[in-house]
């Protein structure tokens, strides 16, 4: 019985791209939009099923290996592990609800744009399940173009810029990697890409020196961590909502995911000579990027440079190398892509009601929407980390870990917490409380529908936040795989 | 052998097509006929069947790796002829003869690819180059097409008498022409030897444009009538690649560690100033001739690694980059503003056209899935396998970080920007034709060892 089940894996990329390739050939754009909900639904469902029926441990069971270039030594292999679970997970959950909560959002040439979201979601799965170098460059590559599309064709004034500069920034970086792979690969014993191959090979602390910044700014430019972030608010601002919602939600995972999945276990040496370096880097860009988001004034720049924040203590605490800082990690990826999500989708309920997206312009919303209003505060409350949320299990952890790896860091780090509720607190005050101006005078409360996209959210928020052993289940074995092999070292 | 002799003959009916029929169609299908011919012929020889048996006394040799190139260059052509052909009918009135000229270019393509000796060398670029001489000045009336033809031919005679000089170096030094008799090891290596062979390495160097012989490239790709442009950059600059190969994998390759600098250099050099100098510019035309250049110093990877990798991949490279620039040169004909304010907007009124160039243009940047990404990945591969001089892949890292800003710009102008209909007219063949090139781009992009596993025949 659990044999039919082993292909898992490749279902959950097949899914996707077969629900794009369909959706680019809709016309109409009401059957566009039910294709790509629908599409998204049958991959979340397949994504569950297959938590119901695998067990994380047996994830050797649950690989998926198709001769692909047998010349070059590489295979189409992909696996569901605890950490690719969690991580693919996050992205069958984010699409419906990304849909579902731009559903009235009017795209120009709609069979495209949800043609290329799923292509998207294909290409994170992709990244997220592979087990050979040569694929996961791939996908890594994958998930860009559809994205660089999306975010240049619909969007702001300035979006062709901020698309493009994102293009490149990441473009640069992953060549940088991809030299990295070539180089391992030439060295791996048996002439192949697959990650047991690459895990096996030696390398030299020189070696491991230089090929550890190849492929950590690839990862760091993704994340994206301070000073690889320029990119980011210009993208995040410019881009439409859903798209910033896959970018922030869970594309920027992929750079995490990459610093556990590949830089940390190959780099075991270089990672521990360089660990102050970066974690000086993620905790100077923590404050940074908090300070930064104090003054914003546009909701969605705050949004972002917040994010830069979570990101960059994630980044951090993987280096400490601590158990639980790690799993603390992998359980703050899903957290943080559904608070940010949340918060997106609030952001995008406001503006599509008034226009703007000016704190300053906007204030009482709370008086005219009291649901979303208190929506909201749910969700912010997640982001700053408040307890019984689920944002507090991941950062608690992640703290006690950079705490135990040197106090001072964590001592500046816990700043950004504080900043971080002075910003996100600000935000609630001037726009839900305080008196309506002409602009909120005639905010509507959200509807039903609206209701319950956010209300699932807020379920996910305290469902992880009071009860999160499951996760903690899921993403142990990965975590003790991985610290296995580098105290092995 | 097949290739070299019936591509001749086909020049020469060519040439009595125009005589026979006035109809300005007829010899488009003439030259298609023959080039399927050739493509047969050559893969009979391939498999082992060749037609005639001529004694060259050893001076061409067949080999697996040559065969191969010239199936690549000729599949090449025929998409170029079924997606280009009618529009030479555009340039001048001799149709057939440009045809008949393109058919002398493929012999001295299939005399380049099998030489064993010098003087085949030098017989299979010069038949390769002179009729391009012609072609470039096809558009007779044109003030820039003339200027294009004289500068192309004042520099290509110049490197011609450069080449001839390194192989007559090269003969007084060793007393034969036979690049394997040269004979030439460590301690070979007499001023005499070395001065030739730095002789042919810049005439060679001129001939596929690599940088600092570049000079004359832009121009003469510029003033040339663009359907032409479109078979000068792709298959002629492949085969003369292929030609410096293997050149100096026969009569050099046992001192490649004393020229290795010096091809690292050109290389450095050609990826650096084609790609920053492709950036400025402001007609799509012209960013296609530094582009070459560019693709130029990525092809030379392979000539600096010198192993079994740079080989495969030199063929990879040659099939993804010819039937992509092709394709880009196709729809660019059509186009009546060739700058990149021209392409606005092109993808609303031609989506099918917009995509497959994307397609091309993804390609040629090197994206995952498509060709383009293999063979650079090929020549990356061998340049790290060969272990020395790594900043050169670092180089070449960079450059093609570069080359996605103006290849960008042309997707850019054709999604995200607003334009006027170009009113392009193409057929519904030309568009079939089109999706042809972008899925064999695609299907090599996922498995280039279909193609690469004929070199093991």
């Amino acid at each position: 019985m659990l044999s039919a089940f082993d292909n898992f894996p490749a279902l959950l990329i097949w899914l996707p791209l077969i629900g794009g390739v369909i959706a680019f050939l809709l016309k109409n754009e009401g059957s566009v939009k039910t294709w790509a909900l629908f599409s998204s639904i049958m991959t979340l469902i397949v994504m569950g099923v297959s938590l119901m029926y695998t067990e994380p441990k047996d994830y050797l069971l649950n690989q998926v290996s198709y001769i692909w270039l047998k010349d070059l030594g590489s295979s189409f292999g992909l696996m569901l592990d605890g950490m690719s679970r969690i991580l693919c997970l996050l992205t069958a959950i984010s699409f419906p609800l990304i849909f579902a909560a731009t559903w009235n959002t009017h795209y120009k040439t709609p069979n495209a744009f949800y043609g290329l979201m799923l292509l998207t979601q294909c290409g994170l799965m992709g990244v997220f399940l592979a087990t050979d170098a040569l694929v996961f460059y791939f996908f890594w590559e994958l998930a860009l173009i559809p994205v660089y599309f999306l975010a240049s064709r619909w969007g702001g004034e300035k979006r062709i810029q901020a698309a493009f500069k994102f293009f490149i920034y990441t473009f640069a970086g992953s060549l940088l990697l991809l030299i990295g792979i070539l180089y391992i690969y030439l060295k791996t014993p048996n002439q192949s890409f697959s990650l047991v191959s690459f895990y096996n090979t030696t390398l030299t602390i020189q070696e491991q020196g230089w090929l550890f910044w190849l492929f950590f700014i690839a990862f760091a430019i993704k994340m994206p961590v301070f000073p690889f972030h320029t990119w980011q608010p210009d993208a995040y601002e410019q881009s439409t909502s859903a798209v910033t919602m896959v970018l922030s939600g869970i594309m920027v995972k992929m750079g995490v995911f990459a610093l556990i999945r590949w830089l940390i276990p190959l780099f075991p040496d270089a990672v521990k000579s360089y660990d102050n370096i970066v974690i000086g880097l993620a905790v100077v860009g923590m404050i940074y990027a908090s300070c930064i988001a104090m003054v914003q004034d546009d909701l969605k720049r705050l949004v972002a440079y917040s994010s830069i924040a979570h990101i960059g203590l994630m980044c951090a605490a993987v280096f400490t190398l601590d158990h639980e800082a790690m799993q603390g990690v992998m359980v703050q990826m899903f957290s943080h892509g559904i608070n940010i999500i949340g918060l997106w989708i609030v952001v995008e309920l406001i503006e599509q009601q008034t226009g703007v997206r000016k704190i300053s312009e906007l204030g009482g919303v709370a008086q005219k929407a009291p649901i979303l209003a208190i929506m909201l505060v749910i969700i912010a409350l997640a982001n700053v980390a408040l307890p019984l949320t689920n944002a507090f299990v991941g950062e608690f952890l992640m703290f006690s870990g950079l705490f135990r790896f040197n106090i001072w860091y964590a001592a500046v780090a816990g700043l950004s917490i504080i900043l971080s509720a002075v910003y996100t607190l600000n935000m609630i005050k001037n726009v839900f409380y305080g008196n309506t101006n002409t602009l909120t005078e005639t905010f509507r409360e959200i509807t039903v529908n609206q209701r319950v996209i956010l209300a699932v959210i807020v379920v996910l928020v305290f469902m992880v936040g009071v009860y999160p052993g499951p996760m903690f289940q899921l993403v142990e074995q990965t975590t003790d795989v991985i610290l296995k092999r580098i105290s092995a070292k | 052998m097949n290739a070299i002799i019936l591509s001749a003959i086909w020049g020469v009916v060519m040439m009595y097509t125009g005589v026979v029929t006035k109809k300005k169609s007829t010899p488009k299908v003439v030259a298609i006929l023959g080039i399927l011919l050739l493509i047969t012929a050559n893969w009979l020889e391939y498999a082992g069947l060749p037609f005639f048996n001529v004694h060259t006394g050893g001076m061409l040799a067949f080999t697996s790796f040559g065969l191969v190139f010239n199936l690549v260059a000729f599949t090449a052509t025929l998409f170029y002829f079924l997606l280009s052909g009618s529009d030479m009918e555009d340039v001048g009135d001799n149709v057939a003869d440009y045809f008949a000229l393109i058919f002398f270019v493929l012999c001295g393509v299939s005399i380049a690819t099998s030489f064993a000796s010098l003087l085949m060398l030098f017989l299979g670029i010069e038949i390769m180059t002179i009729p391009l001489y012609i072609l470039a000045a096809s558009d007779k009336r044109n003030l820039k097409s003339n200027e294009a033809a004289l500068k192309y031919f004042l520099m290509g005679t110049f490197s011609t008498g450069l080449m001839l000089m390194g192989i007559a170096f090269l003969y007084g030094a060793s007393g034969t022409f036979y690049t394997e008799g040269l004979n030439l090891g460590f301690g070979s290596l007499t001023p005499m030897v070395m001065a030739g062979m730095v002789l042919l390495m810049i005439s060679m160097a001129f001939k596929v444009s690599a940088a600092p012989f570049h000079f004359w490239t832009p121009d003469v790709y510029d003033g040339t009538p663009t359907v032409f442009t479109s078979f000068m950059a792709t298959i002629v600059k492949a085969a003369a690649f292929i030609a410096f190969l293997r050149l100096f994998e026969n009569a050099f390759g046992k001192m490649h560690s004393e020229w290795q600098l010096l091809i690292a250099i050109i290389t450095a050099l050609t990826l650096i100033i084609g790609n920053l100098t492709a950036v400025f510019q402001q007609s799509v035309k012209r960013m296609l001739a530094y582009s070459s250049i560019a693709q130029a110093g990525f092809m030379l990877l392979a000539v600096f690694a010198l192993n079994n990798t740079g080989k495969q991949g030199l063929i990879l490279y040659a099939a993804a980059y010819s039937l992509a620039t092709i394709g880009v040169f196709a729809v660019l004909i059509k186009m009546k503003d060739y700058t990149f304010e021209g392409f606005n907007g092109l993808a609303k009124y031609q989506p099918l056209l917009a995509a497959l160039l994307t397609i091309f243009l993804l390609s040629l940047a090197g994206i995952p899935l498509t060709a383009g990404f293999f063979a650079k990945y090929y020549m990356l591969v061998a340049a790290l396998k060969n272990g020395q001089m790594f900043w050169l892949v670092i180089v070449g890292i960079l450059s093609a970080a570069v080359s996605i800003y103006y290849y960008f710009r042309v997707i850019q102008a054709m999604y995200f920007k607003e334009g006027k209909d170009p009113e392009i007219h193409v057929s519904e063949g030309f568009k079939t034709i089109l999706l042809v090139a972008a899925l064999i781009i695609i299907i090599l992009g996922i498995h280039p060892d279909w193609l690469l596993n004929l070199l093991n025949n």
